[in-house]
C-alpha cells in the first residue's frame, strides 16, 4: 500500500512510545496541575464574594431586608426542601416549571427548524414570508406572555405558548442560515450521484445544518426557561416563577434568590444533557485537539 | 439506433452565461465545439479561469446552456442524468457519513437495496486500496485519501461519462502522480469516457488521448492534440519519454499564449 494511505490518526504521539514516555509524562502532569490551580482559584472566588456579602450583611454595611444574605438564602432553600413552600412540595414546582419549558422549546425548535429548512430551501417562501418574519421578530415577544395569559389561562398552556415564541426565532434563524449555507460542491455531488430534491434537503442540507441549529439549542432552551418563569410570573398556580411573585409580595428577598438559584441548578443540568447529546451526533467532527 | 452510434458527448456551439453578483454579465463559454468519442480519455487545458469547469457543469446537466446543445450519448441533456460521474476539485464527501456509507450514497441515492450498495462500495473500496478505512470519518483522512474515496464514490454509480475537475489539484506532486495512475488504472477497466479538465499541461499530456486547448475566457476551443503515447502508461515514466516532451512542445505553443493574454488582462485588472 503506498505511504498515504497510513491512517494519520496514528500518528499522534502516544505515552507508549519509547523516548518520549518521559516528555509526555511531565505533560500529563503539568496540566493536571494547571487543572486543580484553576479549580482552586474558581472555587476561591466563590467562597470570597459569598463570604463578603454574608460579613458585610452581618455587619449590618449591606441592607439585609433588601438584599438578603447567602446563609438566609441557603436557609430559605433548606425550608423549601424539608418543608416545601407555601405552593405544595418544591420538587413539585420545578418539575412542573421544568414541564411547561421543555414542552414549549421542543415545540419551539420543531417549528423553527422546520420552518428554517423550509424557507432556506424554498426561494419562493423565503421571499414571500420574509418580511413578515422580520416583523414578528422585531416585536419584543416577552410582552406577549400578559396576552397568552389571557387567552390559555393560568394553567400551562400560557406559559407554554411565551416559551415557544421565545424558542422559535433564534432556532429559525439558525436553521434558515444553515440550511442557506450548505457547501454547493456537496449539493452538486449529491445530485450527480443521483439524489432526488427531497434526499439532497434529508441527507444533505439537514445533516449540514445541524451545527447551526445545535449553537441555537443552547441559547433556546435558556430562552425556554424564561418564557416559562416570565408567564408562572404574570399569572400561574404552580411554579418557580409564582415562587418567585410570591416571595416578592412578602418582600421575602431571600426566596427570590433561592428561585434563582434553584433555576440556574436546573439551566445547567440541561445545558450539560444537550452538550452530552451533541457530542454523540456529532462523532464525525474533527474534535479540537484531533486536527 | 443512432443513439448506439452518437458520441458520448456533443457540444455544439454551446455558450453559458452568467449573471455576476453585481448585475453585469460574465460569459465563461462562447461558442464551444466539442465531441468526445465513447471509451474516449479528453483532457481540456487552457488558463486559469477560462471557463473549462463550466464545460463540464453544462455536460453534467448541472447548468444549462444559455446558447447552443449539449448531447449525451445523442440525447440533449435536461437536469443531471444517471450516466454522469463528476469528480470535484473541493472535497466533495460528506463529512458526516464513514467512508463505506460515503461510497454507499451514490447507489442508496439511486434505489439500489442497502445489502447490495454495501457489497459494490466494499468491491470500490477494496479497489482504491481503503478497505481497512471503511468506518472512518472523512476528517480522519488524509487528502490523497479523500480523494480516493470520492473516486471509489463516483465509479461505483458504473458512469459511462466521467466529468473531472481538476480532481488532483489540491495533492501535493507526489500523491498526484500515484492518484493519476490509480485513475489510469481504475478507468481502464470501465470503458466509460472521460474529461478531465485541468491547468496541468503535463498531466493532461500524461493521461488523455486528446489534449483540447482552450482560448483565454470566454473559453473556446482553441486547437485539438491527439496524443499518440502507447498506453498503459506511468505517469512519473512517460514524462521522461522523448515523444512526450515533443508533444508538449508542440501544445505549450499553442497554450502558452493564451496563458500570457490572461496574465496581461489580470495584470490590465491590477493597474
Amino acid at each position: 500500500m503506498s505511504p498515504d494511505t497510513l491512517p494519520k490518526t496514528t500518528a499522534a504521539p502516544t505515552a507508549a512510545e519509547p523516548g518520549k514516555g518521559e516528555r509526555a509524562h511531565s505533560r500529563a502532569r503539568a496540566a493536571r496541575r494547571r487543572k486543580i490551580v484553576v479549580g482552586t482559584a474558581r472555587a476561591l472566588l466563590l467562597v470570597l464574594v459569598l463570604g463578603l456579602w454574608e460579613v458585610l450583611s452581618r455587619a449590618n454595611v449591606i441592607d439585609t431586608f433588601n438584599f438578603s444574605m447567602p446563609s438566609k438564602i441557603w436557609d430559605q432553600i433548606y425550608t423549601w426542601i424539608t418543608h416545601g413552600t407555601a405552593l405544595g412540595s418544591l420538587g413539585e414546582q420545578i418539575w412542573y416549571t421544568l414541564y411547561e419549558a421543555l414542552l414549549g422549546w421542543v415545540l419551539g425548535v420543531v417549528a423553527g427548524v422546520v420552518f428554517g429548512i423550509a424557507l432556506g430551501r424554498i426561494t419562493f417562501l423565503a421571499d414571500v414570508l420574509g418580511p413578515y418574519i422580520k416583523v414578528l421578530n422585531s416585536i419584543p415577544r416577552i410582552v406577549l406572555a400578559p396576552i397568552f395569559v389571557i387567552w390559555f389561562g393560568l394553567g400551562p398552556a400560557s406559559k407554554v405558548a411565551s416559551a415557544v415564541v421565545l424558542v422559535f426565532f433564534p432556532v429559525f434563524f439558525n436553521a434558515f442560515q444553515g440550511a442557506r449555507e450548505v457547501d454547493r460542491n456537496l449539493v452538486a455531488n449529491a445530485r450527480i450521484l443521483g439524489a432526488s430534491d427531497r434526499r439532497v434537503t434529508l441527507q444533505v442540507v439537514i445533516p449540514s445544518a445541524t451545527s447551526w441549529i445545535f449553537t441555537s439549542l443552547h441559547v433556546s432552551f435558556g430562552f425556554a426557561l424564561i418564557g416559562a418563569i416570565v408567564g408562572e410570573y404574570i399569572g400561574a398556580t404552580k411554579g418557580i416563577g409564582l415562587l418567585v411573585a410570591q416571595s416578592q409580595g412578602t418582600f421575602n428577598a431571600a426566596g427570590v434568590y433561592a428561585a434563582m438559584v434553584i433555576l440556574a441548578v436546573v439551566a445547567l443540568v440541561a445545558e450539560g444533557l444537550l452538550t452530552f447529546a451533541e457530542s454523540r451526533i456529532f462523532r464525525w467532527k474533527p474534535s479540537e485537539s484531533d486536527s | 439506433m443512432s443513439a448506439d452510434i452518437s458520441p458520448a458527448i456533443e457540444l455544439r456551439g454551446a455558450s453559458k452565461t452568467f449573471r455576476t453578483p453585481s448585475g453585469g454579465l460574465h460569459t465563461a463559454v462562447r461558442g464551444l465545439d466539442l465531441t468526445v468519442g465513447r471509451g474516449e480519455f479528453v483532457a481540456v487545458v487552457g488558463p486559469t479561469g477560462c471557463g473549462k469547469s463550466t464545460t463540464l457543469t453544462l455536460v453534467s446537466g448541472l447548468e444549462e446552456p444559455t446558447e447552443g446543445e449539449v448531447l449525451v450519448a445523442g440525447q440533449p441533456v435536461s437536469g443531471v442524468g444517471d450516466k454522469v460521474g463528476f469528480v470535484f476539485q473541493q472535497d466533495a464527501t460528506f463529512p458526516w457519513r464513514t467512508v463505506l456509507s460515503n461510497v454507499m450514497a451514490g447507489p442508496r441515492f439511486r434505489g439500489v437495496p442497502k445489502a447490495e450498495a454495501k457489497q459494490r462500495a466494499r468491491e470500490w473500496l477494496s479497489r482504491v486500496g481503503l478497505s481497512a478505512f471503511e468506518d472512518r470519518y472523512p476528517h480522519q483522512l488524509s487528502g490523497g485519501q479523500r480523494k480516493r474515496v470520492a473516486l471509489a464514490a463516483t465509479f461505483v454509480n458504473d458512469p459511462e461519462i466521467l466529468l473531472m475537475d481538476e480532481p488532483f489539484s489540491a495533492l501535493d506532486v507526489q500523491t498526484r502522480a500515484l492518484m493519476s495512475d490509480e485513475l489510469l488504472e481504475l478507468w481502464e477497466g470501465t470503458g466509460a469516457s472521460v474529461v478531465f479538465v485541468t491547468h496541468d499541461l503535463e498531466e493532461s499530456i500524461a493521461l488523455a488521448d486528446r489534449v483540447v486547448v482552450m482560448t483565454a475566457g470566454p473559453a473556446t476551443v482553441k486547437q485539438v492534440f491527439d496524443i499518440d503515447l502507447p498506453r498503459p502508461r506511468r505517469v512519473e515514466e512517460v514524462r521522461l519519454e522523448a515523444r512526450f516532451i515533443e508533444i508538449y512542445r508542440e501544445i505549450w505553443e499553442s497554450l502558452g499564449e493564451e496563458v500570457r493574454i490572461t496574465r496581461e488582462r489580470g495584470a490590465a485588472h491590477v493597474a
